[in-house]
């Protein structure tokens, strides 16, 4: 089973911010992104994320967002995806890297969780 | 009952709301959010009255599917998955009911489901959650009334914010209207105002 991230924001630039972050640490972790609304405004976009899912090469994704809309769209993307997506209600920037960091280093899921579980703030 | 003619015509009426009252409803997103309710639900109910425009209609539930996509891909915040989400909970509700006897109580009760957990808001949270549900309770005892809609609008006044953006500004959220009620208040006034539904 392999694992890719995806990084949901509502603006394009923080979510390539992340991707650029924590790829320094995960040269082998796919990561995708879904940054702002489908014409780059402030916001989320339903395309964005799925097309993300889709182009993400992980067999399951874990998903990390920043604000409300971002977790609505996800939710409705996860109910018509045929990929498992692990959505985590933690700080964006902190728990993207802990599981970009870990995955680059071959930790299992459970151990992931594990250590995202303090970083959750919603 | 609904019909494919007056449930597009409620729409159409909705719309006409929205984008007359676009800046007024981003007023109402201003000092308790980012500024954006009216334009972000504006895209989206153009976007709707396009698709159902060109949409080869055939029942009650078409038109609330072909609805709900339009928001949901064109809104942008969080107006999108939530008018979005009640709507597919319409057709879904509608699908299976006799084409002549699709009442709208039980459509809206679907809805508000549907609301409760797409946000994960509850009843005095200060969101549109407030409205659907008092509206729901409403039609339960008869044909809704523009009082009841106002009622259920102003309601929101007092409360303070437990989800969505407002929620970040704690106490500071109370005193003002909340903008998704208030676009919420627009739809149940257009189904008031279409008249033949209730
Ligand atoms: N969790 C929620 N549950 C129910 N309604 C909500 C929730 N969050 C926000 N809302 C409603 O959405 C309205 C705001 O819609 P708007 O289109 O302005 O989205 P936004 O908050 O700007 O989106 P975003 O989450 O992308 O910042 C609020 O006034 C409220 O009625
Ligand atoms: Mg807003």
């Amino acid at each position: 089973m392999s694992y890719g991230i995806l990084v949901v924001s509502h603006v394009k630039e923080i979510a390539d911010g992340v991707l650029k972050l924590i790829a320094q640490v995960a040269a082998d972790v796919p990561i995708t992104t879904a940054g702002g609304t489908d014409d780059d405004g402030i916001g989320t976009s339903v395309a964005k994320i799925t097309s993300a899912v889709e182009h993400n090469e992980g067999d399951e994704i874990l998903a990390f967002y920043d604000l409300g809309s971002a977790k609505m769209n996800l939710d409705m993307v996860m109910e018509l995806s045929d990929k498992k997506i692990h959505l985590y209600n933690v700080a964006l920037v902190e728990g993207a890297y802990t599981a970009a960091a870990l995955l680059q280093a071959g930790q299992d899921l459970p151990t992931i969780e594990k250590q995202l579980q303090p970083l959750k703030i919603k | 009952m609904l019909t494919v003619a007056n449930t597009t015509k409620w729409l159409q009426l909705f719309t006409d709301q929205v984008n007359t009252n676009q800046d007024a409803l981003n007023q109402y997103d201003t000092p308790i959010g980012d500024g954006d309710h009216g334009s972000n639900l504006a895209r989206g109910t153009t976007a709707m009255m396009d698709s159902l425009n060109k949409a080869d209609l055939k029942s009650v539930s078409d038109v609330w599917k072909t609805a709900a996509m339009a928001i949901i891909s064109k809104v942008g915040g969080a107006a999108g998955p939530l008018y979005g989400t009640a709507f597919l909970e319409m057709a879904k509700a509608s699908k299976d009911r006799p084409a002549d006897d699709i009442a709208v109580q039980p459509l809206i009760d679907a809805s508000l489901k549907g609301l409760l957990k797409r946000g994960g808001a509850v009843p005095g949270d200060k969101t549109m959650v407030d409205v659907w549900t008092d509206v729901d309770a409403d039609l339960e005892k008869g044909p809704l009334t523009s009082d009841q809609v106002k009622t259920a609008v102003e309601s929101t006044k007092p409360m303070e914010a437990k989800k969505g953006r407002a929620s970040y500004l704690g106490k500071d959220s109370v005193g003002h209207l909340d903008p998704g009620s208030v676009s919420s208040g627009f739809f149940f006034e257009s189904l008031i105002q279409e008249g033949e539904i209730q």
